[in-house]
């Protein structure tokens, strides 16, 4: 029997609706959730008080300045790479077969789980160069797994820049170098910033790759080459170590905020490059 | 003077250039030479189809590990494409563009809560109920599959609308003229020009379920064994090696890496297919 073309097409949106929807309440789901259980635990004690008893009681400081030094460090290695990579491949060459290989890594290295990233990290930064688990070796790794990201959304943000900026810097005699530190990266610079926060998003919610690299110390770190703990490290062992459940929550309410306010910055700074690119 | 300082910022950008390839060859090289060895000397056969892994006991086979991976993985694409390619059709064809300029981003806000807090979500919230209602431990390859479905959903829906939004519309308006409804022309025209970008897309999320580890550590319960049911509790390559690293030295790491070594080929092969299929789409077009 066939059903009438009419009815099929209700019959299909009605469904894919209902999965939009779904996803939506998911969403919605997880961050009430969170939020709901965690809020109550946290307040200026908690969020920068230090820890007792292994984070059973006391606030989460160190894991608060883990969470943001941890990224810092990353973007600080990974951001010139980037960059650097991105204004090679917009400006300094054609579509060679060069470029063809060295996208072909870009993509491949995007798709490499964090766990791996963790073993790498771990048996290079850690156990090889005897670095140890420090917030050196964690950024390290972290800022090789951001890499492809930042590469990718430099490199459309610079090609974005109009031809016509760079040929007035040209016609005004300067050099490619110039024309890209004084022209074309001060007008990439809103997607570039895009990139690197997807990049800080990334680490922060992190944990595979941080645990075996950075560690997870829960003391305020003094040096680049002491252990830190981030907030996602921290919630994992409160709850997979059954510490603190009422902390566990706590923690993720402070660490879905904060990437939320993240996503949400970075989402204004790509809708602003947007606007003036369409202007 | 200053074309030779030209040439030399050229050249420097150019080694920078080399930095994600690099950063491969060398994950590449460190994890199979720490990997590699330990399969030749434990032995191909014994190390992929050996039952046991009890490394107490020298016992180093992972085959109930990738059966375990393999269901882990088949479950939340069972759950995750269907739902994620008819939220893709949806927004982009039957929904007008203002509200899908604010549903979209508010999907990709999915991508960016952490695999841990999935994980939780799935121990507080998703386990207890599998446990009361359909029975077993709970934290099962079922549990497993539903977190990780939810978690590539993301993916699944942001490169497919992507590319259905691709699609050029004077293929749309030509379907409708000849008189298709709007679902005819969606399933008769613009899914078949979209297609390479929406496999693209599922092969990505295959790669991340297969790779993900936090999450699953949390929700699958992480015996080792060949599961038999969807209820059973199972043990990922993934969170094998996330597991025991902690307290691994000597065979027991190097055999932990060689687990590594597995995962890495196998992704990277779904990566390569990947990158093959929208390359493909692309001369196509």
């Amino acid at each position: 029997m066939r059903i009438p073309p009419r009815y099929s097409q209700i019959l299909a949106v009605g469904l894919m609706g209902a999965a939009t929807l779904l996803t939506l309440l998911v969403l919605v789901f997880v961050v009430v959730f969170v939020l709901g259980k965690g809020l109550p635990a946290v307040n200026l004690q908690f969020l920068f008080g230090m820890p007792r008893d292994m984070g059973r009681a006391g606030g989460i400081l160190p894991a608060i300045v883990g969470t943001v030094l941890l990224p810092l460090v990353a973007i600080a290695i990974a951001m010139p790479l980037g960059v650097g990579t991105a204004v090679y491949l917009a400006e300094y060459t054609r579509e060679t077969r060069l470029t063809k290989v060295l996208r072909f890594g870009t993509d491949c290295l995007a798709g490499i789980p964090s766990i791996i990233f963790g073993l790498f990290g771990f048996i290079f930064f850690v156990v090889m160069l005897k670095m140890g688990w420090c917030l050196l070796s964690g950024g390290l790794t972290l800022a090789i797994m951001i890499l492809p990201t930042i590469i990718r959304t430099s490199e459309e943000a610079i090609r974005a820049v109009p031809n016509a900026y760079r040929e007035v810097s040209f016609s005004l005699g300067a050099t490619r170098w110039e024309t890209v530190l004084k022209v074309v990266l001060p007008n990439a610079l809103p997607g570039i910033v895009t990139g690197v926060m997807l990049g800080v998003g990334r680490s922060v919610g992190e944990t595979a790759a941080v645990i075996f690299t950075a560690g997870s110390a829960l003391r305020l770190p003094a040096t680049m080459f002491d252990s830190v703990r981030t907030m996602a490290v921290h919630f994992y062992i409160l709850a997979r170590e059954g510490i603190s459940a009422e902390n566990a929550y706590g923690t993720a309410a402070v660490l879905i905020i904060s990437i939320l306010l993240i996503n949400l910055a970075t989402y204004g700074m790509m809708h602003r490059m947007l606007a003036a690119r369409t202007k | 003077m200053k074309m030779s300082g030209e040439k030399a910022v050229r050249f420097g950008l150019m080694l920078l250039a080399f930095s994600s390839l690099a950063s491969l060859l060398l994950i590449a090289v460190f994890i199979l030479k720490e990997g590699v060895p330990f399969i030749i000397h434990y032995g191909v056969r014994e190390f992929l189809l050996g039952l046991n892994w009890q490394p107490h006991k020298q016992e180093y086979g992972i085959y109930p590990m990738i059966i375990s991976s393999l269901w882990v993985t088949i479950g939340a694409m069972l759950i995750g494409a269907p739902l994620g390619i008819a939220g893709a059709i949806f927004l982009n064809e039957f929904v007008p563009r203002t509200v899908m300029r604010i549903i979209k981003p508010t999907i990709e806000l999915l991508a960016g809560i952490p695999s841990v807090v999935y994980g939780f979500i799935g121990v507080m919230v998703l386990a207890p109920f599998i446990r009361a209602y359909m029975g077993g431990p709970g934290l099962s390859v079922l549990a497993a599959s539903v977190i990780l479905g939810i978690m590539i959903l993301p993916t699944i829906i942001s490169i497919s609308t992507d590319a259905i939004g691709a699609v050029p519309n004077t293929y749309r308006e030509a379907a409708l003229s000849l008189g298709a409804t709007r679902w005819q022309s969606v399933y008769m025209v613009t899914i078949k020009a979209a297609r390479s970008g929406i496999v693209a897309s599922i092969i990505l999320a295959m790669g991340r379920a297969l790779g993900e580890t936090m999450a699953v550590i949390m929700v699958a319960g992480n015996a080792v064994r060949v599961p038999h049911t969807p209820l059973d509790s199972v043990r990922t390559l993934t969170a094998n090696i996330a597991m025991e690293m902690g307290q691994a030295s000597g065979m027991h790491r190097q055999a932990l890496f060689a687990t590594g070594v597995i995962l890495l080929c196998v992704i990277m092969l779904l990566n390569g297919i990947a990158i093959s299929v929208v390359r493909g789409g692309v001369r196509r077009k």
